[in-house]
C-alpha cells in the first residue's frame, strides 16, 4: 500500500490556508493536508506527528519563518521545507537557503505557475523515488547542465552554495556565460563545477546576455571533468602535487588581497589536523582562542535554545574578528579595524565557502 | 475518538515553547548578574551561564594576546552582544527575526 505523505502549511492568511488545503489536495499522491497558523503551533505539531513536508512563509507576528526553519532544521533535519512567501526580497531567499530550505518561492510566481509548482512539490513529497529522480537537489550540476542543453532550453541557472551565487546563461541549449566571486565566462564555468553541493534553481532567460564562452559544452564538461579527475587522483609524481597546492595557496592569497582582509585561520577539530592560516604568524594563539570560542558559542546556543549558531563577532581597536563554523571547521577571518564593518560578515563567509572548495 | 478528544489530546501534546530573552544585563567579575531588564520569568541560571560564557570569551581572547572591547554571538534567533565593564560585563540581548537587519 502506498504511503499517504502529510504536509504541513504554516501561514497567518487564514484565506490562504484554506486556498492551500484545497489546492494541495488535488496533488496526484494525494497527501494530507494539515495548516496551522503560528510557528509555536507548527513546531508543537512536528514535535507529535509525522510529516514529510513543510510551506512556510516568512513573514508572520511573534516568530517569523526564518525562526521556524532555523529549530526545524536542527529538530528534523529529515523534513522538507519550502518557503512560500510574498516577500520580493533576494535577502530573504539567500537567507532562506542558507538555512537549508529545499524551495523558494513567491507567491504571485506560485499563483502564475501553479502547476510547475505543483509538479515541484510533488516531486519533493518523494513519489519519484522508484524512477531515480527526486527533484533537481539530487543531480549534479554537471546532470543539470546536460539536461538544460540536450533538451534545447534557454534559461538561467542560479546556484547558491552558501554564501556563494553562480549564475550561468543558457540559450536555445548552448551555454553563453557563466559568472561567479568576479570572475566570467570559462573561468567562471570551471570554478562553478568544482563545486561538490548546492542549490540550484530555474531563472528566466536572458537572451541579451553577452556572449563569453563559445566552446561547446560537452567540450567544456570534459575539460572539467578530467581536471577534477586529476584533482582527486593526483599522479604519482611530487612535483605536481606541490604544482596542487602551490595553485591553491595563491588562490586563497588573491581571495584574500581582494577581499581586503588581514588574515584567515583554519581550524579544524581537536586532534583532526593542523590549522592552517594565510595572514598571520600567531597560528596556534588565534587557532586556541577559534577552537573554544566556537565551542563556547555553541554549547550557550544550546543551553539557550537560540538556534544555530551563526558566528562570533569581536573587535578592538587594532583590529576586527569573525568566527565562523562551517562543517567541522572553524574559522577566523581578520580585518582592519578601518574596514567597513556592514560588508565583513557577507565578505567573511564568502572568503570561508571559498576556502577549501 | 470525540472530537473534544481530540482537541485536549493535541493541546496537552505541544511542546513547550521558551520565549527568547530581550534586554539589558550587566555581570559582574564573576559573572553574576548585577542589574537586569530581562523579563523576570526568564530562567536566572540561563541569563548566569550567558554571562558566565561572555566573559569566558573576553577572558580566553585576553591570554590570546588580542583583548576585545566587544563581542557579538550571532545565533540563528538571538544576538548577545556585550562589552566589556570594569572586569565584567554589560550585555544586550537581541532576538532575530526575519524582519531583523542581518548582522554585522
Amino acid at each position: 500500500m502506498e504511503t499517504q505523505h502529510k504536509i504541513l502549511v504554516l501561514d497567518d492568511d487564514a484565506d490562504w490556508l484554506a486556498l492551500s488545503r484545497e489546492m494541495f489536495a488535488e496533488l496526484p499522491s494525494k497527501p494530507e493536508i494539515r495548516t496551522v497558523s503560528t510557528g509555536a503551533r507548527a513546531l508543537a505539531l512536528l514535535e507529535t506527528e509525522p510529516f514529510r513536508l513543510l510551506i512556510c512563509d516568512l513573514k508572520m507576528p511573534r516568530m517569523d519563518g526564518l525562526q521556524v526553519l532555523s529549530i526545524v532544521r536542527r529538530r528534523f533535519p529529515e523534513l522538507r521545507t519550502i518557503v512560500l512567501s510574498g516577500l520580493e526580497d533576494e535577502e530573504f531567499r539567500s537567507r532562506a537557503y542558507a538555512l537549508g530550505v529545499d524551495l523558494f518561492w513567491l507567491k504571485m510566481d506560485m499563483q502564475r505557475n501553479t502547476k510547475m509548482f505543483l509538479e515541484c512539490l510533488e516531486s519533493l513529497l518523494g513519489r519519484d523515488v522508484d524512477g531515480g529522480f527526486r527533484g533537481i537537489q539530487s543531480k549534479s550540476l554537471m546532470d543539470i547542465i546536460q539536461m538544460e542543453c540536450l533538451s534545447r532550453s534557454s534559461t538561467v541557472l542560479r546556484i547558491t552554495r552558501g554564501p556563494l551565487v553562480a549564475k550561468l546563461w543558457i540559450q536555445d541549449g548552448e551555454l553563453t556565460d557563466a559568472e561567479v566571486e568576479g570572475a566570467r565566462g570559462e573561468a567562471a564555468f570551471r570554478r562553478i563545477l568544482s563545486w561538490k553541493s548546492g542549490t540550484f534553481e530555474n531563472l528566466p532567460a536572458e537572451p541579451g546576455r553577452e556572449r563569453t564562452i563559445t566552446k561547446p559544452v560537452n567540450a567544456l564538461l570534459l575539460e572539467s571533468a578530467q581536471a577534477m579527475d586529476e584533482t582527486e587522483n593526483p599522479s604519482t609524481e611530487p612535483e605536481s602535487i606541490e604544482d596542487t597546492s602551490h595553485r591553491k595557496t595563491i588562490w586563497k592569497l588573491a581571495m584574500l588581497t581582494r577581499e581586503g582582509a588581514d588574515f584567515v585561520v583554519a581550524v579544524p577539530p581537536e586532534g583532526r589536523g593542523e590549522p592552517e592560516a594565510l595572514g598571520t604568524q600567531s597560528t596556534e594563539q588565534l587557532s586556541a582562542w577559534t577552537r573554544h570560542a566556537a565551542a563556547i558559542a555553541k554549547k550557550l546556543g544550546e543551553k539557550i535554545e537560540a538556534g544555530p549558531l551563526s558566528h562570533v563577532a569581536g573587535h578592538n581597536l587594532e583590529k576586527q574578528l569573525f568566527v565562523l563554523p562551517l562543517g567541522e571547521k572553524s574559522f577566523l577571518v581578520g580585518w582592519p579595524p578601518n574596514a567597513a564593518a556592514g560588508q565583513l560578515f557577507d565578505q567573511s563567509k564568502k572568503l570561508v565557502a571559498s576556502w577549501d572548495s | 475518538m470525540g472530537f473534544l478528544k481530540k482537541i485536549s489530546r493535541f493541546f496537552s501534546s505541544r511542546a513547550a515553547i521558551r520565549q527568547l530573552p530581550f534586554g539589558s544585563l550587566t555581570v559582574d567579575r564573576n559573572g553574576d548578574v548585577v542589574t537586569s531588564t530581562v523579563s523576570s520569568t526568564y530562567p536566572k541560571e540561563l541569563l548566569h551561564e550567558i554571562g558566565r560564557d561572555v566573559l569566558a570569551l573576553f577572558r580566553e581572547a585576553r591570554e590570546a594576546q588580542m583583548p576585545l572591547a566587544e563581542v557579538s554571538i550571532h545565533f540563528a534567533s538571538l544576538r548577545v552582544t556585550a562589552r566589556e565593564l570594569r572586569g565584567g560585563a554589560i550585555i544586550f540581548l537581541f532576538p532575530q527575526t526575519g524582519l531583523s537587519p542581518m548582522p554585522t
